[in-house]
């Protein structure tokens, strides 16, 4: 493996290698090459970038690992319009057990949109971001969506704004992009090659005319990659969400990863393919499966090298509220909105962005700590799975879990891998025995299981399929955890007491997402 | 002389209410009608009709039998 494939695994964040970030003017971001990081989302601090660029991926869920412990965003379907057909998506889907990305159920107008985001900012303090991802694409209805910024950069400065677009229009709206002060821009590319794009995309519309096959995906490619060079010339920052299809763009998305950084790209989210025949999607309808937990690493392990990567990605509604992971859309639905009296409060606001950089630094030294006790490394490399409800602690239990966050860890360090969703063990006081086996297939590639307590039978259940769960860290930083567990872990290997065997393949969770 | 957009495949997405050269397209309860007197099926605007190029769901927006073809005057 070439430098391309370095996997150092440190969660500094460091924009695509962080070799050199020119900034220009007040919010300049050209990259050029370099080496490069696993993942994005620094608890360190701003050491390695610029503080202009720290500033604006703090508080950011989306483009801060580590933000999404803390902060939380919501989208708003102002814009349902599309002009490209994916085989992923099915436009007609709408159910309440639903949740994918570019689903929704409530579209609203720009005026119902800056209400609402009103009232959950001013409920929510942790709501600093703002996005418009669909259902469709934000710069189909490109008035829609920039009425909606218009009022929201008057109303509530505070609120950082993102959106989404397949980069079918982009080039047309850099521009008004930069006139908004709109810091983050999501584009969707699952490739750079026509030849693979007419896998995905059947047609797209485009100055006033339906493109089919090869030539709509020729047409897409040179748009997305344009739209991309322009941003980044202008200083936005850029996320690249792709969509790992298994044999139709699995190693293409090296290449993909590759164009991107050269491109300036901030940050790479690859994502697993959502596919259920009841969605009905193409893929869905055609039986095309998603990748399973390793496949997914392993495009990702070998994307290292590019753009920052992404793995922290819940693929949320596209109507979701709240921290990544959880969905309070039902507590603002436009008739409750409706209701409420707003008072837009920026000093609660403030208060609550103060208290989270206390904690940061209270957990960054608890990381420190844990390293420094580390013993030699052995190149030992496990992954364990930890029940949280936010904070960075080791807080959850396990029974209320509805999703584990899995990390890897060596005597080097902790690295953020990915979240895997479950259906939620205990329910109403009684394990599930049905959702068990479930858990555990989802977790299947870990070797431990922290928690903040878990009950008699699943600790046995877990034990007996070879997963060690560990309450003994309860509600210590993630990390913290992580690290002494492992410590522990490889004591005990040297004393002989249990020996170390490598785990299996993990499933991804299908369909759909039922919060709690 | 118009196309009419069949509510049952409508998903009210507002696609095509915006490249209709003749605003002959309007939402009601968010769902998108088409008003025949104003449809001028694109003739002498555009090669294909805008409505079923941009339209997401196949067979949505189709010709309304109830009325005859459009001629360019």
């Amino acid at each position: 493996m070439g430098s391309m494939f370095e996997s150092s695994v440190t969660s500094r964040l460091k924009p695509l290698g962080g070799i050199k970030i020119e900034v220009a003017g007040q919010s300049g971001c050209g990259t050029t090459g370099g080496e490069g990081k696993a993942s994005c989302g620094s608890s360190d601090g701003p050491a390695d970038m610029p503080t202009e660029i720290w500033e604006k991926v703090k508080n950011h869920p989306c483009y801060s690992e580590e933000a999404h412990h803390h902060f939380a965003r919501m989208h708003v379907a102002v814009a349902p319009a599309c002009n490209i057909q994916c085989n992923y998506c099915n436009r007609k889907y709408d159910c309440s057990n639903e949740s994918r990305p570019g689903v929704v159920s409530q579209k609203l107008t720009p005026d119902q949109a800056v209400k609402k985001v009103l009232a959950v900012a001013s409920e929510i303090p942790q709501m600093t971001v703002l996005g418009i991802a669909g259902p469709g694409d934000a710069l189909a209805s490109p008035q829609k969506t920039f009425d909606t910024f218009r009022q929201l950069q008057d109303k509530a400065p505070d609120i950082k704004l993102c959106l989404s677009t397949n980069g079918l229009m982009l080039p047309d709206y850099v521009d008004e992009i930069c006139k908004y002060n709109i810091d983050h821009v999501t584009i969707t590319i699952n490739m750079i090659d026509a030849a693979v794009g007419e896998k995905i995309y059947p047609w797209i519309f485009y100055n006033h005319k339906r493109y089919y096959g090869r030539e709509a995906a020729q047409i897409l490619t040179d748009r997305q990659m344009l739209g991309l060079e322009m941003l980044t010339a202008r200083g936005v920052l850029t996320k690249i969400n792709s969509v790992l299809i298994p044999g139709v763009n699995d190693e293409h998305l090296i290449e993909v990863n590759k164009a991107v950084k050269a491109r300036g790209a901030f940050l790479h989210n690859i994502m697993p393919l959502i596919s259920e025949a009841e969605h009905g999607t193409v893929y869905g309808l055609t039986g095309q499966r998603g990748p399973s937990a390793q496949e997914l690493k392993e495009v990702q392990d070998a994307c290292m090298g590019g753009a920052n990567l992404m793995r922290h990605c819940r693929q949320c509604r596209a109507d979701a509220v709240g921290l990544l992971g959880e969905d309070r859309s039902d507590e603002f639905t436009m008739d409750k909105v409706e209701e409420m009296e707003v008072v837009y409060d920026l000093d609660k606001r403030r208060a609550y962005q103060a208290k989270v950089e206390a904690q940061r630094e209270a957990q960054v030294a608890a990381k420190k700590a844990a390293l420094i006790a580390q013993g030699a490394d052995d190149g030992m490399k496990v992954l364990v799975a930890v029940a949280t409800k936010g904070n960075g602690k080791v807080n959850e239990h396990f029974g209320h879990a509805q999703e584990f966050q899995i990390y890897e860890v060596s005597a080097t360090g902790t690295a953020f891998i990915g979240h895997r969703r479950v259906d939620h063990y205990c329910q109403g006081g009684w394990g599930e025995d049905d959702v068990l086996p479930s858990i555990v297939t989802a977790i299947n590639d870990c070797h431990a299981v922290l928690v903040a307590k878990i009950g008699a039978c699943p600790r046995d259940e877990l034990k007996e399929a070879g997963i060690e769960p560990v309450e003994q860290y309860a509600h210590e930083f993630i990390e913290k955890a992580a690290l002494s567990w492992f410590a522990d872990y490889r004591e005990r290997v040297k004393k002989g007491e249990i020996t170390h065997q490598t785990r299996g393949d993990a499933a991804i969770r299908q369909g759909a997402y039922l919060a709690a | 002389m118009a196309y009419k957009i069949d509510d049952t495949f409508c998903t009210g997405c507002s696609a095509c209410e915006p490249e209709c050269p003749n605003q002959a397209i309007y939402e009601k309860s968010g769902m998108f009608y088409i008003k025949p007197e104003k449809c001028t099926e694109c003739i002498g605007s555009f090669d294909e009709p805008q409505c079923v190029s941009v339209c997401p769901v196949d067979d949505t927006c189709i010709i309304d039998k109830n009325y005859p073809r459009y001629v360019a005057a």
